[in-house]
C-alpha cells in the first residue's frame, strides 16, 4: 500500500442526505475504497436509510428524515467511517458479460474512430473488447453506466454536434471514458457499436442491468448474433 | 367501491401523475420524481379522503379538463385556479379550491393557475396504474411511471376505483383550508450554506427565477457568483442541493434531478422550504437566508407542527362530507 488515504470528509446533500468523499480525482484507487466503503455500508444499514449512491469518489447517504432522523444517521456513519474496513473492493464482483456488434449501422463511428487513432478498425474492436472495466457509477440516466478502464489509447474527443438521437444500447467512447446509452437520447460521444441487451427496463425486479461496483466485458459478435439476442431479450 | 372512467378533454401545459416518489434505487440512477410539494398533495389526498402518499394529478401553469362517468368527490391545492364542473345539460357551477367537492358525472374544468403555478387534484379512490419501483409518479426523464411515463395528453383515458357516491348535484363546504400562503411577487426561503467560498453570496443577491425551469431544476437569475475554476468529480446530488454552474447562476435542484452532478454545491435548501419552490413563477424573486442545519431542524419542526394542527382540524371537519 501507498500512503494513507485521506480522511473521509462528511457533508450535507439536503436535510435528508449526507455526502462522503473519499478522495478528489478519478483513479482505481479511490473507486475501489468508495465500492467497498458502499458495500459495508449496506451490510450494516439501520432501516430508514434509503439509498446508498456510491460515485467515483463520494457515496451518497440518503435516509428517511421523518424516520431514523439527522443524529442516528450520523451516529451510524460515524461509527462505520471509524472502522479500519478493507479498502479494496471486494474479490467477488460480479462480471457482467456485454455482446457488442461492432461497427456498420449499430457502430457508424468506428471507421472514422479507428482512423483518428491511427489504428485499423479490428484493433480498435479488439482493444476495446480486451478492457477490463468496472461500473464506477451510475448517473446522467436511469442505467446510465460511468465505465473506469478505458485503455487511454481509445480516447477520443466529443463529436462537434452532438446527435439529436443516439439509439438504446449504444456503445461509444467520449473523452477518456466509455458507456452504454441505456436509452435513446441525445449525445456527443462517438459510437463504436451496440448491445443488444437492455440496460434499463423498469417493468423488470431490477430494472437496472449494472450495479455500481460491477466489472463489465464487451464480447465482439455478429449481427445475427446481435439480432438473436435482440430478439430473446423483448 | 365502483369502476369510474376518466377521459382527458384538455391535459394543461403539464400534467403528471405524482405521489411521493421513489426510494432504493437511485444507486441505478433513477430519481426521487414525486409531487414537487408533498404537502399540498397530501393535503388534497385528505380533503377526499385518500392516504397522504395517494396518487394526484400534479398540473403546471394551467389545469385539466377531465369528463367522467360515476359520481366522484376531488379536491384541488396549491395554486388558486378557476375551476368549474360541466354537467350532462350543460349547468356549469363554479367550484372552489381546498376543500372536498362531490361532484356528478360529467366534466370537471380547471383554467388558469393563479398565485403560484402548480396544483394537485385528488380524487378518492385509487387509479388503476401499475406502481413502477414502488411508485406511480411519472419520472419524464426516464419515460416510465404514472401513465406512460409521460404528461396527459388528449384522448387518454384512465380507470380508478372510486367509493360510490350519490350525488345529483356539486357540493362542498363553505370553508376551505391552504397549506402555505399563495405567493404573489417572490419568496424568502432558508439555505443551509457549504463551505463553497460563494455560498454567502447566494443571500447578498437579489434573484429571480429563470423561465428555463422545470422540475429537475430551478436556475436563478441575478448577479452571477464568482467561482474559483475548480474541477469537480461528479458525485451525489439530492432534491434542494443548490448547484453552481461556471455561469455563476445557481440552480437549485428539484424532484426530477439527475442523480449525479459534477458542479460546485452552495449548500441546500431547507427542507421545509423546499416545496414553496414549485410555486415560484418565472420573473418571480426569490431571497435567501442562511440558516445552520439545527436551524433548517427547526424550521421543518415548526412545519410539521402545522400540519399536525390542520390534520386535526380536518378530522373534526370533513366527516359530514365523506359520505
Amino acid at each position: 500500500m501507498g500512503e494513507r488515504p485521506g480522511r473521509p470528509r462528511v457533508s450535507w446533500l439536503s436535510d435528508d442526505a449526507l455526502c462522503v468523499t473519499l478522495g478528489d480525482g478519478i483513479d482505481d484507487a479511490t473507486i475501489a475504497r468508495v465500492h467497498a466503503l458502499a458495500t459495508q455500508l449496506a451490510a450494516t444499514r439501520p432501516a430508514g436509510v434509503l439509498d446508498l449512491v456510491p460515485a467515483y469518489a463520494s457515496v451518497g447517504v440518503f435516509f428517511d428524515a421523518d424516520g431514523i432522523g439527522p443524529d442516528r444517521v450520523c451516529a451510524w456513519l460515524r461509527s462505520e467511517l471509524e472502522r479500519d474496513a478493507p479498502v479494496s473492493a471486494p474479490a467477488d464482483a460480479r462480471v457482467v458479460d456485454v455482446p457488442v456488434c461492432y461497427g456498420g449501422t449499430l457502430g457508424p463511428d468506428l471507421d472514422d474512430a479507428s482512423r483518428a487513432l491511427g489504428m485499423s478498425p479490428g484493433t480498435l474492436i479488439e482493444r476495446h473488447a480486451a478492457g477490463d472495466y468496472a461500473v464506477a457509477m451510475i448517473g446522467f440516466a436511469p442505467g446510465f453506466p460511468y465505465l473506469s478502464g478505458l485503455d487511454p489509447a481509445l480516447a477520443l474527443p466529443r463529436l462537434a454536434t452532438p446527435r439529436t438521437c443516439i439509439p438504446a444500447g449504444s456503445v461509444a467512447i467520449g473523452g477518456a471514458q466509455t458507456g452504454i446509452y441505456p436509452r435513446d437520447s441525445p449525445g456527443g460521444w462517438q459510437i463504436l457499436g451496440r448491445t443488444p441487451l437492455r440496460l434499463f427496463d423498469p417493468s423488470r425486479p431490477q430494472p437496472a442491468l449494472l450495479q455500481p461496483g460491477d466489472r463489465v466485458r464487451f464480447r465482439p459478435v455478429d449481427e445475427d448474433t446481435f439480432r438473436a439476442i435482440a430478439g430473446a431479450e423483448r | 367501491m365502483r369502476q369510474a372512467t376518466l377521459e382527458v378533454i384538455v391535459p394543461g401545459p403539464l400534467t403528471t401523475v405524482q405521489d411521493r416518489g421513489r426510494t432504493g434505487f437511485r444507486h441505478v440512477g433513477v430519481a426521487r420524481a414525486g409531487a414537487l410539494d408533498p404537502d399540498a398533495a397530501a393535503l388534497a389526498n385528505r380533503l377526499v379522503g385518500n392516504a397522504d402518499d395517494a396518487a394526484v394529478l400534479e398540473m403546471t401553469l394551467a389545469g385539466v379538463t377531465l369528463a367522467f362517468d360515476v359520481p366522484l368527490r376531488v379536491a384541488l391545492c396549491g395554486a388558486l385556479a378557476d375551476m368549474a364542473h360541466i354537467a350532462r345539460d350543460g349547468t356549469c357551477t363554479s367550484l372552489g379550491h381546498g376543500r372536498p367537492l362531490r361532484l356528478p358525472p360529467g366534466r370537471l374544468r380547471v383554467g388558469r393557475l393563479r398565485l403560484g403555478v402548480r396544483a394537485w387534484l385528488a380524487i378518492a379512490g385509487t387509479v388503476s396504474l401499475p406502481q413502477v419501483m414502488g411508485s406511480r409518479s411519472t419520472d419524464l426523464r426516464g419515460g416510465f411511471g404514472g401513465l406512460g411515463g409521460r404528461a396527459l395528453a388528449r384522448g387518454d383515458r384512465v380507470s380508478m376505483r372510486v367509493p360510490a357516491l350519490d350525488v345529483d348535484t356539486p357540493s362542498g363546504p363553505s370553508w376551505w383550508v391552504e397549506f402555505d400562503d399563495p405567493i404573489d411577487h417572490g419568496v424568502d426561503l432558508h439555505y443551509v450554506p457549504s463551505a463553497h467560498p460563494a455560498a454567502a453570496g447566494l443571500a447578498a443577491g437579489a434573484w429571480t427565477v429563470d423561465p428555463r425551469s422545470n422540475r429537475q431544476g430551478l436556475r436563478l437569475q441575478g448577479p452571477a457568483l464568482e467561482s474559483p475554476r475548480m474541477d469537480i468529480v461528479s458525485g451525489p446530488v439530492a432534491p434542494g442541493t443548490l448547484q453552481l454552474p461556471p455561469d455563476g447562476h445557481p440552480i437549485v435542484l428539484l424532484a426530477d434531478a439527475q442523480t449525479t452532478g459534477g458542479y460546485p454545491r452552495l449548500g441546500h435548501v431547507c427542507a421545509a422550504d423546499l416545496p414553496r419552490l414549485a410555486q415560484v413563477a418565472p420573473g418571480q424573486r426569490i431571497r435567501w437566508t442562511p440558516v445552520d442545519l439545527e436551524g433548517s431542524r427547526v424550521l421543518r419542526r415548526q412545519r410539521q407542527a402545522r400540519w399536525k394542527r390542520l390534520a386535526h382540524l380536518l378530522d373534526t371537519r370533513l366527516d359530514p362530507w365523506m359520505g
